[in-house]
């Protein structure tokens, strides 16, 4: 396609109008409202399905849901995951599900937040929630274990009860 | 014995007020940036991040000061030097006030009251070029050379520009003396108000900002072709040098606009319009000028952050083909005005 050149008027050709036109644009934005989000006073809304940092999620009965299966280790590109299975005492409400994890390892350092372990999961005990700003002083404490997965997922009080009429 | 006491208690605090100013401009460009491109701008050391410049200037000092291997060491460590001190000594001869009485001694308002006057910081700011143009050979790499080549034929040609466009003023002023032309303006009105004064006007403006190396002629230093220009090897306070230097020769650049166009340390009406009887007016004075030069400074920012960057033929083609001719009719003009007028 040929454009023409638009023809310009002597006044024009000077750009004395358009640097005039410029720079009352430039003067018309310092007063308006400002997009900047002052970030660690200020959080940024997150939805529903944000996929953070991975978590282990309990029932409503306050089951730990993960039976140690052991496929999100399998599946975990980045083989952030490390889970040393265990079972459930023999004398508590849970014991027909068997088996539980004695602990179970999330390496954020190597987690790409990919969510292959929360899609590969059969029991829907681990979700990426909303913790996206992981940091620590340390590499151990970026090692996230049972107890502090747990307590970041929270309990989730799902509609489907796999374990209750078993 | 007095005067050298008093001269060198005007040279301190002058440099001092100018290195804050300095400082707080480079703070005034980044928030102006901001805010017009609705952002929020440096806002979290002190109060509204009024602290920033502070923090700055101890970043850059406590930063490691690398001496790349393959530079002309003693050129290489002058071209920063070279670039700063022209700019803090045109300061000298700016009259940023009228008069101070102070204890019956009557302080003129100026460090050195020079009858050359104007040529004093052309003959300065030309030097400046010096610094640029042995930052960008010494560094030895491409980038900088480019920037140095860039920026001595940019400063050259705008030179001639800027020396005929205030030809005018003191055409007819009638005087070299920068107190006298801020002393004529005081009597009459600011050289801005009178029309034969406008063209000379707008060329010393746009000169100004080539001679600065500000955006829409910042060819020197274009971050996207040249990797930041003649200072692509420097780090450290030599770094913070070439930035000092560049708003300081801003600072001065706005000074010599307030002074030559802009009526100075003076307003068209009492007591603004004598020089100063009483301390008190004296001070008001410093700070009409000082109130002229800070919006003086928001232009030469507002314009950066708004107009993009000419192409290096245009720039030259406007200097040479453009700027000159019409200045030179220009002096033409006015001075057949200035003798219809005294007839």
């Amino acid at each position: 396609m040929i454009v023409q050149r638009p023809k310009l008027t002597w006044w024009e050709q000077t750009y004395i109008p358009q640097i005039l036109a410029g720079l009352w644009l430039t003067l018309k934005h310092i007063p308006r409202r400002k997009f900047t989000r002052q970030y660690p006073e200020e959080k940024p809304v997150l939805y529903g399905d944000y996929r953070g940092a991975p978590t282990l999620v309990k029932d409503a009965d306050n089951r730990v849901k993960c039976v140690s299966c052991q496929l999100c280790e399998f599946v975990c590109p980045p083989k952030a995951i490390r889970i040393t299975p265990g079972f459930r005492p023999e004398d508590r409400f849970d014991a027909k599900v068997e088996k539980e994890p004695k602990d179970f390892v999330i390496d954020m350092l190597r987690c790409i937040y990919c969510g292959m372990c929360e899609e590969v999961c059969p029991e829907e005990a681990i979700f990426l929630k909303n913790d996206f700003a992981i940091t620590a002083y340390k590499r151990e404490e970026l090692q996230f274990h049972k107890e502090k997965l747990l307590e970041l997922g929270g309990v989730h009080d799902d509609k489907i009860w796999k374990w209750k009429n078993k | 014995m007095l005067f050298v006491i008093i001269s060198l208690i005007k040279i301190i605090a002058v440099i001092n007020v100018m290195m804050g100013i300095v400082a707080y401009t480079v703070m005034l460009e980044r928030w102006v940036c901001a805010w017009m491109q609705d952002r929020v701008g440096p806002n979290r050391v002190g109060w509204h991040g009024i602290l920033q410049p502070m923090a700055d200037g101890v970043k850059l000092i406590l930063k490691e000061d690398v001496l790349p291997h393959h530079v002309n060491k003693v050129l290489y460590t002058l071209g920063p030097l070279l670039v700063l001190i022209p700019a803090l000594i045109n300061i000298g001869v700016i009259p940023w006030g009228s008069n101070l009485p102070i204890l019956g001694y009557d302080v003129k308002c100026v460090i050195a009251d020079l009858n050359i006057g104007i040529m004093f910081p052309f003959a300065f700011a030309a030097l400046s070029v010096y610094g640029i143009v042995l930052a960008g050979w010494a560094s030895n790499s491409k980038y900088p050379f480019l920037g140095g080549i860039r920026s001595s034929a940019q400063m050259i040609s705008y030179e001639v520009c800027l020396g005929l466009s205030v030809v005018p003023v003191f055409m007819q002023v009638g005087s070299l003396n920068l107190g006298k032309v801020v002393e004529y303006q005081a009597g009459h009105l600011p050289f801005v108000c009178y029309p034969h004064m406008w063209l000379s006007f707008l060329i010393f403006l746009v000169s100004a900002f080539a001679e600065t190396n500000r955006t829409p002629f910042d060819l020197p230093e274009a971050e996207q072709e040249l990797v930041g220009g003649y200072n692509t090897e420097y780090s450290s306070m030599k770094f913070g040098m070439f930035f000092m230097g560049e708003y300081a020769a801003m600072f001065v650049m706005s000074s010599l606009m307030v002074t030559l166009f802009l009526g100075g340390w003076s307003l068209p009406f009492a007591p603004f319009n004598a020089p100063a009887t009483s301390l008190v007016v004296g001070l008001l004075h410093i700070g009409v000028f000082l109130a002229k030069v800070g919006a003086c400074l928001f232009f030469y920012v507002w314009v950066r952050w708004t107009i993009p960057r000419f192409r290096y033929d245009q720039l030259m083609g406007l200097g040479w083909k453009v700027f000159i001719p019409l200045t030179i009719v220009n002096i033409l003009i006015v001075g057949a005005v200035l003798a219809w007028l005294v007839k």
